[in-house]
């Protein structure tokens, strides 16, 4: 089982971890801005994560930690 | 177990790239190589002029500030100085092949032991979005705002090949971050141009095909999509000078 | 006790760098200083140190900087044109608050100019040599043993205040021979610098060499103290020679080659009678304001004799608040004034009292 963490406040909501997802498991929230005023990304279903991490090599912005 | 975590080698300080900007990537890669490395204690970094400028706030090893395009004269410096400490330059198009062309093509002739990123976008991002020396023909800029026109503005540069004609450097490898396979060579790359140096193995530059989602006025994923349709036909991938030894 | 050596000035500035402990020198070949390099570069491989041709004077400079943020000792040495080219770089040093000694032999301008001897970067010097609020510690040597004394102090005051200094001298002196008795082996590393970046071995936070302040108010805060350390200078560290002014009704203000030629017609002067006498700055930065302003209520007319068209002058004017007039004495492109010419402006001088 993957766990994702995200430093919210940290993400600009540049949608780079979105596109890189194999299984199309992230989105920017439609909901919530961060305090930054950015959206910040989210997962819907966390249980199917399969931890491989292309989301945070994309990242620029050290906001993912992933954990296996 | 952590599988992907912010390296120790990067302050607490938030990167202050645009959203989608791969500076944020390349530091990271930078930083993991230095993790990997054990090198943070004896690592000086030199910071260059350009959207990178705050570098020497995002790096937990000493850094140091350069003018404009001087960075690898600082860094013969250093070295000189320090021959046992890792000195690097992290230059954007501007600095390293536009005011300091000439800086970089010395430290690469006399082959100092020093490690380069070099961040090609094809543009100055700092100031606006001006025409780089890395530019493409056609391309529009701030400063080429008919499109880049050969006949007076001259031609894009290629850094790899230009200095694959020198003697001097031992390592010289063009990347990209484009996609999680090239992050992941780039990645290597940017190690091994690290650990060149610890080694004693000479001049090492990787060339990091990269975006500029605000001044090519593109999305952070198209902007990842015309570095494959537009700049790696020009700036092809692959490593231009491996010495061994 | 040293011994004594028949040298050229650029050798005894080379020389003296090497017994200051300074082990790093970068330098390009310009007329009339690259004796400087050429003997550094056979001298420093030999004794374990660093001579490398730059690529560029601006190169040069760079390098300097690199050495002195690890903090060693660093010198360049370049002439007019070339110092034009160091002057971004020598602003950079100032604003990031390093030590360093630049070496001008000055040579005739403006432009490529000539390669014969001039003062003419007497303004850039002073002013501070590059842009921003900043001076450099100026020395103007005027004999082949100051050439080597000065270097030292250069370095001296450099280490103390945190600042680049500049061995300013005309081009006679870089190639003038005279004998030297060479300064002792100094130690380079007698203030410590815990601010350089050395690596910080695990063992402390980053040091950050730099001079980009993007708010206002800290980089205001930061022209002040630098500015703070400046008064310390001025009050501590000005340094002239007073050369027969107890009872002289004229005083000649020179430097370099030209205060040797004033000497020699100071010498005829009083042998026929006129009361003349020298104040010769040897820091032209700090600039030795307060016997000047004293000789003003003592002599009728100062003569200021440099080689450029009148830029101490100007600075001799404000010490001395206008009091008397100063009478110029310009010699430009490589001239160089004869003591026949300068007898002539004292014995005008003295004909005209001051009116």
């Amino acid at each position: 089982m993957a766990k994702l963490t995200f430093e919210e406040e940290l993400c600009k909501g540049c949608g780079l971890c979105v596109a890189a997802c194999p299984k199309h498991l992230l989105s920017l929230s439609q909901h919530r801005l961060n305090g930054k005023g950015h959206s910040p990304v989210e997962i819907e279903k966390p249980e199917e994560c399969i931890g491989c991490a292309f989301c945070a090599t994309m990242c620029p912005d050290c906001v993912i930690t992933v954990e296996k | 177990m952590v599988v992907f975590e912010k390296p120790k080698s990067l302050t607490d300080a938030v990167f202050h790239y645009c959203p989608g900007c791969t500076h944020g990537i390349v530091h990271r890669l930078v930083a993991q190589a230095i993790d990997e490395l054990g090198i943070e204690g004896r690592t000086i970094g030199i910071a260059p002029v350009g959207c990178s400028v705050l570098a020497y706030n995002y790096f937990t090893c000493d850094m140091i500030e350069a003018s404009h395009g001087r960075a690898p004269a600082v860094a013969t410096g250093v070295k000189r100085s320090l021959p046992d400490k890792i000195v690097f330059t992290y230059q954007g198009d501007g600095d390293l092949a536009s005011i300091g062309m000439c800086e970089t093509i010395h430290a690469a002739a006399r082959g100092e032991n020093i490690t380069i990123i070099f961040i090609n976008n094809a543009i100055y991002g700092m100031t606006g979005g001006q025409m780089a020396p890395t530019s493409l023909i056609g391309q529009i800029t701030q400063t080429s705002p008919y499109g880049r026109d050969a006949d007076t503005q001259g031609y894009p540069i290629r850094v790899c090949e230009l200095l694959s004609e020198l003697d001097g450097p031992a390592y010289l490898e063009r990347v990209t971050v484009n996609n999680v396979k090239n992050v992941n060579s780039a990645r290597r790359a940017i190690k091994k141009a690290f650990q060149n140096q610890v080694e004693g193995k000479g001049f090492s530059l990787i060339e990091v095909v990269s975006s500029c989602p605000t001044n090519w006025g593109m999305t952070p994923q198209k902007a990842l999509q015309w570095i494959d349709d537009k700049m790696l036909p020009y700036y092809p991938l692959g490593v231009y000078r491996d010495k061994e030894g | 006790m040293q011994e004594k050596v028949l040298m050229k000035g650029n050798e005894a500035i080379a020389e003296a760098a090497i017994l200051a402990g300074c082990r790093h020198y970068f330098g390009y070949p310009i007329t009339p200083q690259t004796e400087v390099a050429a003997y550094m570069a056979k001298k420093m491989p030999k004794i374990g140190g660093v001579f490398l041709q730059a690529e560029s004077e601006i190169a040069a400079i760079n390098m300097v900087y690199g050495v002195a943020s690890t903090g060693k000792r660093a010198m360049t040495s370049s002439s007019s044109p070339g110092i034009s080219l160091k002057c971004e770089g020598i602003s950079y040093l100032a604003g990031a608050d390093l030590p360093a000694l630049i070496v001008n032999v000055q040579r005739g301008g403006p432009g490529l100019g000539g390669i014969q001897p001039s003062q003419s970067d007497y303004f850039l010097a002073t002013r501070g040599p590059g842009h921003g609020d900043f001076h450099v510690i100026v020395l103007a040597p005027a004999s082949v043993q100051e050439m080597a004394d000065m270097t030292i102090h250069g370095f001296e005051l450099a280490d103390k205040y945190r600042m680049p200094a500049m061995l300013l001298a005309d081009g006679t002196m870089g190639q003038m021979m005279e004998p030297v008795t060479l300064p002792e082996p100094h130690d380079p590393n007698l203030v410590p610098k815990p601010w350089a970046t050395t690596g910080t071995e695990g063992k402390r936070k980053h040091n950050i060499v730099n001079s980009l302040y993007l708010s206002p108010a800290e980089l205001e805060q930061l022209n002040f103290q630098r500015f703070d350390r400046y008064k310390e200078i001025e009050k501590n560290e000005t340094l002239w020679e007073e050369f027969q002014m107890d009872d002289a009704e004229i005083c000649i203000v020179s430097t370099g080659i030209t205060s040797r030629v004033s000497r020699n017609a100071i010498v005829e002067a009083r042998r026929q009678g006129i009361k003349v006498g020298m104040i010769r700055p040897i820091t032209l930065w700090p600039f030795p304001k307060a016997p000047l302003l004293k000789a003003a209520d003592q002599v009728h007319t100062f003569i200021s004799v440099e080689l450029n068209m009148g830029q101490m002058r100007e600075d001799i004017e404000l010490a001395i608040r206008c009091k008397k007039p100063v009478v110029p004495c310009n010699r430009v492109g490589g001239m160089i004034p004869s003591p026949d010419e300068v007898l002539a402006k004292i014995k005008e001088a003295n004909e005209k009292g001051g009116l």
